[in-house]
């Protein structure tokens, strides 16, 4: 089955992907669980996300079109990026998902994907 | 006819936690398998009256029950991948030619998926009630005190998460199974307990859940023998039951532990087994039979006493 990993971080993990001290540690994890990820084969595909603050919210109502800077929803962790991967069952994504660098700091959510 | 009908209830009853853990396992889809063993029930009592019961009215009632996964399936009424409907058109196959081959017990699994962390914990238990004891609904919700509707509703969203995350059917690994372990016996003794707090002339069906569960107590000791937690669990439960008839006097009330008559004591309950070592619910059992030690040497020592009760 295929599966989303959706990854939420908090605004002290998206200030860690510049912040100077920390960008090494933080880009290293994420790179070392995507290798993981391609090595053991389950890797279908992923984007990182830039911050939620240079999000652009969109609604179409009665034929206008709303525009609002900022995400979705205001929340202390915003999406940060998503991986794809294709494994057995849930149990396997769980596992994939709580080795994400964001499971310890903030949060991962596991999505099955829809079959098309 | 009422033989017939006999024959499809004693083998409901027997295999049904069997038969739908070994369909759903294989669908991945506990409501279908569900339906599609409520369907062969049906056929059974529609077509045995007619032919007589086969000798094996588990295998019977497989084959029924998997032709109607299969069909389900293909008509697309099923999200089932093509992938399991190959497996179950395949293993029909397999089953109706060896006729007497007894088919794998996979209830341990199917409990395991119904304590799914990924499960809405308050789901736990009636999902387990229902899927492997076959329980409607309606009984469920009235043990629960809950709205039939509301609870029907409940399994039937939980159901849809299992076949639609896809939580696979399997017994956890060495270094998840305490854990996993120890839901399944908080379903149980949730189960346990919802029969527990009645009062004489209560309803009768909340009463019933409390043998359900320690029905589903030797289910998971049977399974798991070599598991302290759960021997300890079903040890708890029986110990409590043994004690049932003496909690009320005549005229309804509470008798606490210590004023309780032992003669109205269920003895074989009460006769433990001894642990390797101090698990969790056998620790809650532990005080019963002790204080049934004490009483049984009190009542040697006077057993004039006890003829005439108390």
């Amino acid at each position: 089955m295929i599966y989303t990993i959706l990854i939420y971080e908090t605004q002290d993990e998206f200030g860690a992907r510049t912040d100077a001290k920390r960008k090494d540690a933080y880009w290293g994890a994420y790179h070392a669980y995507t290798v993981a990820l391609r090595e053991a084969g389950v890797m279908v595909g992923g984007h990182g996300l830039q911050p939620a603050a240079v999000a652009t919210t969109v609604r179409q109502r009665d034929g206008k079109r709303q525009v609002q800077d900022g995400p979705y929803a205001e929340a202390k962790e915003q999406l940060g990026g998503y991986y794809v991967i294709d494994v057995p069952d849930l149990d396997k994504a769980l596992e994939w998902a709580a080795r994400c660098p964001a499971a310890s700091t903030g949060a991962v959510e596991v999505r099955p994907n829809l079959s098309m | 006819m009422s033989e017939a009908r006999r024959a499809a209830e004693l083998a409901a009853r027997a295999s049904y936690g069997r038969l739908v853990a070994y369909l759903a396992a294989r669908a991945r889809d506990v409501a279908a398998a569900e339906d599609a063993l409520g369907d062969a029930l049906a056929a059974a009592l529609e077509t045995w009256p007619r032919v007589g019961v086969p000798d094996n009215p588990d295998a019977w009632l497989l084959v029924a029950a998997r032709r109607r996964l299969v069909d389900r399936a293909r008509h697309g009424s099923v999200e089932a991948s093509a992938a399991a409907t190959l497996r179950l058109a395949a293993e029909t196959a397999e089953v109706t030619a060896s006729r007497e081959s007894i088919f794998p017990d996979e209830r341990l699994e199917l409990l395991f998926v119904c304590v799914h962390p990924a499960i809405d914990e308050a789901a736990r238990t009636p999902l387990m009630l229902q899927a492997v004891l076959g329980l409607d609904a309606a009984r469920i919700a009235s043990a629960f005190l809950v709205a039939p509707a509301a609870m029907s509703q409940r399994l039937v969203r939980v159901k849809a998460k299992i076949r639609d995350a896809g939580i696979g059917f399997e017994i956890p690994g060495p270094e998840a199974l305490p854990e996993r372990l120890h839901a399944v016996l908080e379903a149980i003794y949730a189960a346990y307990g919802t029969g527990w707090e009645d009062v004489a002339g209560a309803d009768p069906r909340r009463r019933g859940l409390a043998e359900e569960a320690i029905w589903l107590g030797r289910l998971v000791v049977a399974l798991l023998p070599d598991e302290p937690e759960a021997g300890g669990l079903l040890a708890l439960m029986l110990c409590c039951e043994a004690r049932r008839s003496a909690r009320r006097d005549a005229s309804g009330a509470y008798v606490p532990l210590s004023g309780q008559d032992v003669a109205r004591w269920s003895r074989p309950m009460t006769s433990a087994r001894a642990w390797p070592r101090p698990p969790r619910w056998p620790r809650r059992a532990a005080p019963v039979p002790a204080s049934t030690r004490s009483t049984r040497c009190r009542r040697t020592r006077w057993p004039r006493t006890s003829p005439t009760g108390r």
